[in-house]
């Protein structure tokens, strides 16, 4: 009886410090915002692979992606995560877009029914993650009702969020918009692509998760 | 012609989460601008979207969505456990949820002290240009 009892204990703490350790991290965020780009980023430094094709056309990430077992360390601190790239979610898709990209009507056409997929599936995996990494274009009006939708959600699953402004490089790119938008978030502004300000973004990775 | 169509909340506040949403795009979907008192909870908002994917075709392609609420940063505590009790028994009443079909309103741009509603327009007879409207309110 006390075998069983402590094999129970035992099992629940281990389940715990797993729960812990195995954390679901998703990227979520409009189109085209960099989120491709930064899990490329985040395996590149932390796993020395690419995670996903990205692409100025929007809509490139139709599918959930998972990279199982990233490991972030700083100083002492780590933190085990499965990372999920999620598609871009927007309130309309039209194919006629894809076109001006420079598709053919028939690919156009093929992406916006994957991309719509795409949006459903995003949102279904919303209950799915333990922490979000929100992110933004920092060149792109911030106060669009899809970004406040999917924090806003995020807010009423209780799930912890980090709000990362990207795109820091471009001239356009207004830092202080975003964090005015959001006032109650850490708003961390990044450049995915160049790597800018990456080390930043980690340590309040560190804050948001750990 | 652009058709606005105002629904108050008593429209919609006896109905499930899935008929609010239904009733909202099928308004949506007859090429409206909806202007809804009030606002949906967080997970209609969100369900609203994934909805509104479910019915994307070749007519259809989405919608513009907006909600202007009222700044609540400077209410007291009292205040707030007042407004939030009300809102769980009564729903959000307050603040505005605009609701438009994708093929007539371009863009909706919000900041927080006005918000702009962009239409586009093909020339009825024209060569295919489009043009886009803007229309100002707060």
């Amino acid at each position: 009886m006390a075998n069983i009892f402590s094999k129970l204990i035992n099992k629940f703490f281990h389940n715990l410090f797993r729960k812990k350790k195995h954390i679901k991290l998703g990227l979520y965020g409009p189109p085209n915002a960099g989120k491709t780009t930064l899990a490329n980023r985040i395996c590149e430094d932390w796993l020395g692979e690419s995670m996903g094709k990205v692409s100025n056309i929007a809509h490139e990430t139709r599918e959930i992606q998972i990279k199982e077992q990233v490991n972030i360390k700083s100083g002492s601190k780590e933190i085990s995560f499965n990372l999920v790239d999620t598609p871009g979610i927007a309130t309309k898709i039209d194919y006629e877009e894809f076109m001006k990209s420079g598709l053919n009507e028939k690919n156009a056409k093929k992406r916006a029914k994957e991309a719509t997929k795409g949006v459903i599936d995003s949102i279904k995996w919303l209950d799915e993650m333990d922490a979000v990494v929100v992110v933004l274009d920092s060149t792109i009006d911030p106060y669009s009702q899809v970004n406040i939708t999917i924090i806003g959600n995020l807010e009423a699953r209780k799930i912890p969020v980090l709000v990362v402004a990207n795109k820091i490089d471009l001239k356009k790119s207004n830092l202080k918009k975003v964090e005015a938008a959001f006032p109650q978030y850490h708003v961390v502004g990044i450049s995915a692509k160049n790597g800018d300000n990456i080390d930043d973004f980690y340590e309040s990775l560190f804050r948001v998760v750990a | 012609m652009l058709t606005l169509q105002f629904i108050p909340y008593t429209e919609i506040e006896s109905l499930s989460s899935v008929g609010r949403i239904r009733k909202l795009l099928n308004i949506a979907k007859e090429n409206k601008i909806v202007l809804l008192e009030g606002r949906l909870k967080k997970e209609e908002e969100t369900e609203l979207i994934k909805a509104t994917m479910e019915e994307i075709n070749k007519d259809f392609k989405g919608i513009e969505l907006s909600v202007i609420y009222p700044e609540k940063k400077e209410n007291s505590i009292m205040k707030r456990v007042r407004g939030n009790l009300a809102n769980m028994l009564l729903g959000d009443r307050q603040g505005l949820t605009i609701i438009g079909p994708a093929s007539i309103v371009h863009e909706i741009k919000k900041d927080p002290d006005k918000i702009q509603l962009f239409t586009e327009e093909t020339y009825p007879e024209g060569n295919g240009k489009s043009r886009k409207k803007r229309r100002n309110g707060s």
